[in-house]
C-alpha cells in the first residue's frame, strides 16, 4: 500500500531522472553520451520512470503479476521498438 | 469491485486500484500509443537526418519542463489517493486541486510551444517530423485535457465527502488514468526531443 515517505521518495527520483534525460539532450555531446549510448540512455531512464510510476503512483506493486506485466510488457515492448528502428536507421 | 472495501493497509491484493474497466480502457489507450510510438520510431529510421535537423528546432527545455509538470501532477493525484483512504477528504481535495494545476500548467506550456511553431508557419504537411510531432503531441494532448476534467470531477466529490475508505473506487479509477496519461509522456519527451 501507499505511504507518504514511499511516494516522495518515488516523486524525487522521478525529478532527477527527468534531469538525467534532459542533461543528456543538453550537455551529452560534450559527456560523450551520444548516438546508441544516449539511445540506449534514454531507454533505461524512462523505463526505469515508467515502471516507478506504474507501481508507485498507479498503486500496482502488490497487485496479481498479471497486471503489472501488462504495463511493464508495453514500457519494454515499447523500448525494443525504438531501439529496433534506431538500429536500423544507423544501417 | 468484489474487494472494494478490502483497500486498507492489509496485503497484498489480487486486482488493481480502481474499476477493472479503467484498467482496459487505459492498456486500449497505452496500445494506440504504443503503436504512435512505434510509427514515429520507424518514420525517422527513413528520415535521420531530416529528424536530426528539425528536432533541434524543438524547444527541449519547455518539454523538460512540462515533464516536471506531469510527474508533480501525478505525484499530488498519489498523495490525494493516499490522503482519502486515511479518511482526510480536505487534504486529499487540495492534492487534486495542485494536480490540476500542474495539468493546468503544462497545458500552457504546450499552448506556447504550438503557438511558436505555427507562429513559425509550422503545420501538419511542413514535413515528415512536424507531421509526427504535432499529431503525436496533440494526440496527447487530448489526453491530458480529458484527464483534467477527470480531475475537476474528482476534485468536486473529494470535497463533499464521497471518497473515503471503503469507497475508494472512484478515485482509484480516475487517478490510474491521470497517471496513465504521466506515464506517456514519460517515453514521450526523451524520444521526440532529445533522441538522435
Amino acid at each position: 500500500m501507499m505511504n507518504t515517505r514511499q511516494l516522495n521518495f518515488v516523486w524525487v527520483v522521478l525529478m532527477l531522472a527527468t534531469l538525467a534525460t534532459y542533461a543528456i539532450g543538453e550537455v551529452g555531446e560534450q559527456l560523450g553520451i551520444v548516438g546508441p549510448l544516449a539511445m540506449a540512455a534514454l531507454l533505461v531512464i524512462s523505463f526505469v520512470k515508467g515502471r516507478l510510476v506504474a507501481l508507485d503512483f498507479m498503486g500496482l506493486r502488490g497487485v496479481k503479476f498479471f497486471w503489472r506485466g501488462l504495463l511493464i510488457g508495453w514500457l519494454l515492448l515499447v523500448s525494443a521498438l525504438i531501439a529496433l528502428a534506431y538500429w536500423i536507421a544507423l544501417q | 469491485m468484489k474487494n472494494a472495501t478490502d483497500t486498507t493497509h492489509s496485503g497484498p491484493t489480487v486486482a488493481p486500484p480502481g474499476d477493472l474497466a479503467i484498467w482496459f480502457f487505459i492498456l486500449a489507450e497505452l496500445l494506440a500509443f504504443g503503436v504512435f510510438f512505434a510509427a514515429y520510431a520507424f518514420g525517422r529510421a527513413h528520415n535521420v537526418a531530416l529528424f536530426n535537423e528539425m528536432q533541434q528546432t524543438l524547444d527541449r527545455q519547455a518539454g523538460a519542463f512540462n515533464t516536471v509538470l506531469l510527474i508533480t501532477g501525478s505525484w499530488c493525484v498519489a498523495r490525494a489517493v493516499e490522503a482519502v483512504e486515511r479518511s482526510r477528504s480536505a487534504t486529499g481535495a487540495r492534492w487534486l486541486a495542485a494536480g490540476i494545476l500542474c495539468g493546468g500548467g503544462f497545458l500552457v506550456v504546450k499552448g506556447f510551444e504550438y503557438a511558436a511553431k505555427f507562429g513559425a508557419g509550422i503545420n501538419l504537411s511542413t514535413n515528415t517530423f512536424y507531421m509526427f510531432y504535432l499529431s503525436l503531441t496533440f494526440f496527447h494532448f487530448m489526453h491530458v485535457i480529458l484527464g483534467m476534467v477527470i480531475l475537476v470531477a474528482l476534485w468536486w466529490k473529494t470535497r463533499q465527502g464521497v471518497y473515503g475508505p471503503g469507497n475508494m473506487n472512484g478515485i482509484e479509477s480516475g487517478a490510474a488514468y491521470w497517471h496513465m496519461v504521466d506515464l506517456v509522456w514519460i517515453v514521450l519527451f526523451p524520444l521526440v526531443y532529445v533522441m538522435r
